[in-house]
């Protein structure tokens, strides 16, 4: 049901919008052949809208590098149709097309200056020395490197050759500014400062960025919509809270934060059975005997004394024994045993007399409204 | 548990136990590490000086010395005469010749091993290794005997000549003209323009060049802005390590070439052995030295040292 929603939704979406910054239908790219052949990207589609960030997630190997680097032309698809702004682009160069690429690692030229890096794409569309100069001068000063045009990136810390690659892609005024990893090589701090500002950037610009990461938090901080993949497959497209609350599979929901799989069978009507036996009221489109898992945040459980749940929560409830409390600092994270499954649960932090001990009996409950079920 | 106990008995100790740690003491350990590593590179010194600045220094030397007229040196009165003989028309012509020869070489070399290079470069680690070893395989036989083989190829007779015949070109020989010695030259030298190559290539790392093509650039820009430059320590050393070795060449030269083909290296032989001139041999191998050093220099002050 709720599943269903979620696609109509999307296909209407696509339906109004004009002209799709990036439209790719059915491309599959195979790397080698015979035996040796690998499906990187299988059989995928996706819009990317004009002014939209969006993040292409998973883990590595799932082929989101490899749509991306067909997105700059850095790959040409096996099949299927990729156009830019309405235009076929699956066999064109990187340098035909109106997009540029901040890559991991960054991939500055070492052997040119800063002002060199950042003017390398105007001067190589036959704009001017002087004029490139100029336009690169003022990318530089919005990355906020002024002052380091003579520098050679070897003499930059990673951050501002981060930014530098940054200034470089963006000068040519891409219609799609592709990024790969771009802050995986940054310590915490930064990192999370520089997703600040690329948001900022983006916003300010109006250009699609398209973002490739295996960091769901990064993903999730930053992007308007987020494409799950894996396997090379697209296994679901759809903004944060979509994701996070809603997802479509076990791998979506396991991948996207933390959640208890409570394994479970789905009987007849709206119900699923645990495996202890209870049944749950969890809608959901599986056939019964369907098996599926209900996904259970940890945030979502409640976490009390043996016996203290509330009455509209009784149906939603399970009794353990806490196997391990951390302090989090701003939470409590515990590990509750259930007779045949370990629930993780995230209270609140409270004061130490209000906490619980491993060993300590307790009763969890969680709203039906969490109760969400995934298949494989 | 036992290795645990034993990795802690073998663990190094430091130079000063149980002192404090002074300018002095740290002084003293690097002096002992200099002396270490004397000790280590001494065999090498030994060689070096007993089978190169020996002999370099004789060569320099007798270059100074007169010649007797027994066609030895007289090593009591020296002077300059030799170096004062260098300016002939006929050395002059010689000098040109290998130089132009020398340079021909090298371009030939360079424009065959880049594009070789840089395939190989970007290869499979399998296919890499497949293909040095097919750079490597002529040194398995000797020099000369290579020569002599494409003495026979370029020769009168030789298979060259009866596939020219074939195809209607009639008789041809390349054997003791230039072009034979500069082919020579170039079979002979090309692994040493080959391997500098493909070791700075694949160096490079490949996204500067799918980055530049992002940025606009063509093929050919791409080649010239970003791989070029970059590649620029190998194309030098590859450069000199030709262009040297061709200068003073004396076996292809002496095989392949005929009269009309003299190079330096045959003509300094030539002094020694059967004008006996030695004084005046060794002057223009001093000359050849300098030269050769200073181009040397060159490369280390702009390539950087990267082989």
């Amino acid at each position: 049901m709720a599943q269903a929603d979620v696609a109509r939704v999307d296909v209407e979406e696509e339906v109004t919008r004009a002209v799709d910054a990036v439209s790719i239908r059915g491309v599959t790219k195979r790397f080698g052949s015979g035996d040796s052949e690998v499906v990187a990207v299988d059989d995928i589609d996706l819009s990317i809208a004009d002014g939209e960030f969006f993040a292409m997630l998973g883990p590595s190997g799932c082929g989101k590098t490899t749509t991306l680097r067909m997105i700059a032309g850095l790959e040409f698809p096996t099949a299927g149709s990729l156009k830019i702004f309405g235009d076929e682009v699956g066999t064109l160069p990187p340098n035909k097309r109106p997009v540029n690429t901040v890559f991991q690692n960054y991939a500055l030229f070492p052997h040119m200056t800063v002002l060199d890096n950042v003017s390398f794409g105007l001067r190589m569309q036959g704009v001017d020395k002087a004029t490139a100069a100029t336009k690169a001068g003022e990318l530089i000063d919005l990355v906020q490197l002024g002052g380091m045009e003579k520098r050679k990136p070897s003499q930059l810390s990673g951050g501002q050759q981060q930014r530098v690659a940054l200034a470089r892609a963006l000068v040519n005024q891409p219609k799609v500014l592709l990024l790969d990893e771009p802050l995986g090589a940054l310590d915490l701090k930064l990192r999370q400062e520089m997703q600040l500002e690329l948001k900022s950037l983006q916003r300010e610009l109006g250009v699609s960025f398209v973002f490739v990461t295996h960091d769901q938090e990064e993903a999730l901080t930053m992007s308007d919509r987020i494409a799950v993949m894996h396997h090379g497959r697209l296994l679901q497209v759809g903004s944060a809270e979509e994701l996070y609350e809603r997802p479509i599979n076990r791998f979506v929901a396991d991948f996207i934060g933390q959640t208890n799989l409570v394994e479970a069978t789905v009987a007849d009507g709206d119900m699923i059975v645990l495996g202890n036996g209870s049944k749950v009221l969890a809608p959901s489109d599986y056939a019964a005997g369907t098996q599926v898992a209900m996904s259970l945040r940890p945030e979502a459980i409640s976490i009390g004394p043996r016996g203290s749940v509330p009455a509209e929560h009784r149906a939603d409830s399970l009794d353990g024994v806490v196997s391990s409390a951390v302090y989090l600092g701003h939470a409590l994270d515990y590990h509750v045993s259930v007779d045949w499954i370990d629930l993780e649960v995230r209270a609140p932090a409270v004061g130490s007399q209000g906490r619980f001990q491993p060993g300590d009996e307790v009763s969890i409950w969680w709203d039906r409204s969490s109760n969400w079920v995934v298949a494989d | 548990m036992a290795a645990v106990v034993e990795r802690d008995e073998i663990d190094v100790e430091p130079f000063v136990v149980g002192e404090e740690a002074t300018p002095e003491f740290e002084a003293a350990n690097i002096a002992q590490e200099r002396r270490r590593g004397f000790l280590i590179a001494l065999p090498a010194y030994a060689y070096l000086i007993v089978f190169f600045a020996i002999p370099l220094l004789t060569v320099i030397v007798y270059s100074f010395a007169t010649r007797d007229r027994f066609g030895g040196a007289d090593l009591t009165s020296f002077n300059l005469d030799s170096y004062v003989d260098l300016n002939d028309e006929l050395i002059r012509t010689i000098i040109v010749r290998s130089a132009g020869l020398a340079i021909l070489t090298t371009l030939i070399c360079l424009v065959v091993s880049y594009p070789f290079a840089y395939y190989m470069a970007t290869r499979s680690e399998t296919v890499r290794n497949i293909m040095l070893v097919f750079v490597m395989i002529p040194f398995w036989t000797n020099f000369l005997v290579r020569n002599y083989a494409w003495y026979v190829i370029l020769g009168t007779d030789g298979p060259l000549s009866r596939v020219a015949e074939f195809l209607g070109f009639g008789p041809t020989r390349v054997l003791f003209t230039q072009a034979a010695v500069v082919l020579g030259l170039v079979y002979g030298f090309l692994p040493f323009m080959i391997l500098p190559l493909y070791a700075s290539i694949e160096r490079i790392d490949g996204r500067l060049l799918e980055a530049s093509r992002d940025l606009y650039a063509t093929g050919l820009q791409s080649f010239r802005h970003v791989l070029w430059p970059l590649s620029l320590p190998g194309v030098i050393a590859g450069s000199i390590l030709v262009f040297i070795p061709s200068l003073g060449a004396y076996v292809t030269p002496q095989v392949l070439g005929g009269t009309g083909t003299t190079m330096l290296g045959s003509y300094i032989v030539t002094q020694f052995l059967t004008a006996r001139n030695l004084p005046f041999g060794a002057a223009m191998s001093t000359v050849l030295m300098v030269f050769m050093l200073a181009a040397t220099i060159i490369y280390f002050r702009k390539g950087g040292r990267t082989l």
